[in-house]
């Protein structure tokens, strides 16, 4: 009885680590094969192998070197941190509207915003090409901004809609009857309860917008104004028949090192139950 | 320091009307309890007078001015809600100190000075470091009412501020609530509650609402002697007064005849006749239930431990003094 017992939560427990290790390999192994690539030099590079062979820098010293590089760089963490700031702020404030003023109309507003995050980026694209001529912000940064912060702003004031309206009522009415407006209410008692929802909206939106293809590469043209997406897919090597699989992977990798970054980090600031203590748990 | 007086206030949600014509007025410095079953109104008057709803109809005067239209803040109140509603990212310090920094004016100085004297009154200075949720409830409920204190209120609102306690901690916050209204006789307060003993206990006046109308206002033993109707006699008291009707009423010329357990006695030529079905033994007090053909039992408060035995017959008759006698509308006939 007690050894078929302990054989069947061995089986148990061996089953799952498999899969556990299954999903680390499935998930890890691009990234890992990217930086082993990126390692390698020469002919190096078309040989198959799992285990670095060669420690070669070579690959990052021209990714850094060679052409735009750095400034694509630049590129993208002004644009991914100005569209977290903007989208953050609109939605922000969007929710607090959303989930505690009472207006007619309301449900429709939220439904509408939802609505416009299912059309297909390829199906605005278009006409917010046209808007962006009309704005005069063609081929600068500010694009890229103004189209991250339209598809980004669904998803992050319908998550920040229905976090604020978990929040308890009695603490917003115990800052209205202290004579806080709904600045302050917002700034100084709902953001600081806030934190683990603004952290994942803004990570995600962060993400998003580093990694955004079709758009940096319709609304960009010169090398000085791309993001990193495009300027990789756009890098050349030494002639039209020599793809430079070694420093594309050097700068993927160059690219993903601050996404992981930032993942770890803020890991540790998604603090959930900070609300417990303030109402009667 | 502000007498309130309600003129007609009314306020409904939508098609439902929860306030239906509310006219009171609250004295300068007065401990005003509204006390009902649930649903009879008497948290969204308080928020009426806190201004956290918006008066639909009528007219709220706080010392003669009519504030409908200002913001709770501008009418100097202070409210202490059921939940706490503390900041939780906040030490207690903070949380006691926010509305004085949004008003403005204060040096940090005299800001520390105020909270501690509240943080002092309600001994709590000792956490004023922690944050709530490293705080007792009992604790968080005192951090509640010293924010409010800090703010140095005109008047002072509980929203049942006790019924999320246990039983000993809600005897010990009511004598501190009695205490703080005694140290600070020129604040007006107003308490709700559905707890007719904490009704009883801490008011200077007793406001009975049913159903979004006052059904009588007057000192704790004006509603204990004298009700106004069968609701507040029912309302007021426990164990809660016993209603008989038919021959028994009829006899003393009344449809309802209304006599509270402690105003029976038992003796062997008791007017009334009754079957012992239940007895409770408080110690000080025993409660016999009689089965006397009446809706419900009947319940007989006899002082000291009582024995008797379920099945037993027991003669009782009514103090003639005590009697309450309503009418066919529940109005009592005087």
């Amino acid at each position: 009885m007690g050894t078929t017992f302990d054989l069947w939560k061995f089986t148990k427990s061996a089953a799952f680590y498999a899969l556990v290790l299954f999903i680390v390999v499935v998930s890890v192994f691009p990234f890992y094969y990217a930086i082993l690539t990126s390692l390698k030099s020469g002919t190096d590079l078309f040989r198959v192998t799992y285990w670095p062979t060669s420690l070669s820098f070579d690959n990052f010293r021209q990714v850094f070197t060679q052409g735009a590089f750095p400034r694509n760089l630049l590129n993208s963490v002004f644009v991914a941190t100005v569209t977290v700031i903007l989208a953050l702020f609109l939605a922000v404030t969007a929710s607090f509207a959303l989930s505690r003023v009472r207006f007619r109309g309301r449900g429709l507003l939220l439904m509408t915003i939802l609505a416009v995050s299912m059309f297909p980026q390829i199906a605005v694209l278009a006409g917010l090409f046209e808007v962006i001529r009309f704005l005069g912000i063609y081929n600068t940064p500010w694009a890229l901004i103004f189209a991250y912060t339209i598809f980004t702003l669904p998803f992050t004031v319908w998550v920040l809609t229905t976090f604020m309206r978990d929040l308890p009522v009695e603490i917003e009415e115990a800052a209205i009857v202290d004579g806080a407006t709904p600045w302050v209410i917002i700034t100084q008692v709902f953001m600081p309860l806030m934190w683990p929802a603004l952290v994942t909206t803004g990570l995600l939106a962060f993400i998003a917008a580093w990694n955004e293809f079709l758009f940096a590469l319709t609304f960009t043209v010169s090398n000085e104004t791309r993001t990193v997406p495009v300027a990789i897919a756009l890098l050349s090597g030494g002639s039209q028949y020599e793809i430079p699989w070694g420093i594309i992977m050097a700068a993927s990798v160059v690219v993903t090192v601050p996404l992981v970054a930032l993942v770890l980090v803020f890991q540790r600031k998604i603090v959930s139950g900070l609300t417990a203590g303030g109402v009667k748990g | 320091m502000a007498s309130i007086e309600l003129r007609n206030i009314r306020k409904s949600f939508g098609a439902v009307n929860v306030i239906k014509g509310v006219d009171l007025e609250v004295r300068k410095g007065e401990f005003m309890v509204f006390v009902g079953p649930s649903g009879c109104g008497k948290s969204t008057l308080l928020r009426l007078i806190s201004g956290l709803e918006d008066i639909t109809s009528g007219e709220m005067l706080f010392d003669g001015k009519v504030v409908n239209a200002l913001t709770p803040s501008k009418r100097g109140i202070a409210m202490v809600f059921q939940s706490y509603a503390l900041y939780p990212h906040m030490t207690v310090y903070e949380n006691m100190a926010f509305g004085l920094k949004l008003e403005k004016g204060h040096s940090k100085e005299a800001i520390r000075q105020r909270v501690e004297k509240a943080a002092d009154m309600l001994q709590i200075r000792q956490y004023l470091d922690r944050l709530p949720k490293q705080l007792s409830g009992g604790q968080r409920q005192r951090v509640a009412i010293g924010r409010a204190i800090t703010r140095d209120p005109k008047v002072f609102l509980f929203d049942e501020p006790l019924s999320n306690l246990d039983a000993a901690l809600r005897v010990a916050t009511r004598i501190e609530i009695a205490k703080l209204h005694e140290g600070m006789h020129d604040v007006t307060m107003i308490y709700v509650t559905h707890d007719q003993v904490e009704a009883m206990t801490l008011a200077d006046r007793i406001c009975v609402l049913r159903d979004g109308l006052v059904e009588q206002v007057g000192t704790p033993m004006e509603l204990y002697e004298k009700p106004d109707s069968i609701f507040v006699a029912g309302f007021i008291g426990s164990p809660k007064m016993n209603f008989l009707t038919g021959e028994k009423a009829a006899a003393f010329n009344c449809t309802t005849l209304g006599i509270r357990g402690e105003h029976m006695l038992v003796k062997p030529d008791g007017i009334w006749e009754g079957e012992v079905i239940h007895t409770e033994n408080l110690g000080a007090d025993t409660y016999v239930y009689l089965e006397m053909g009446q809706e419900e039992p009947i319940v007989v408060r006899l002082e000291g431990a009582m024995q008797h035995p379920s099945g037993s017959k027991l003669r009782v008759s009514p103090m003639e003094d005590r009697i309450h006698r309503f009418d066919e509308a529940g109005k009592p006939i005087r």
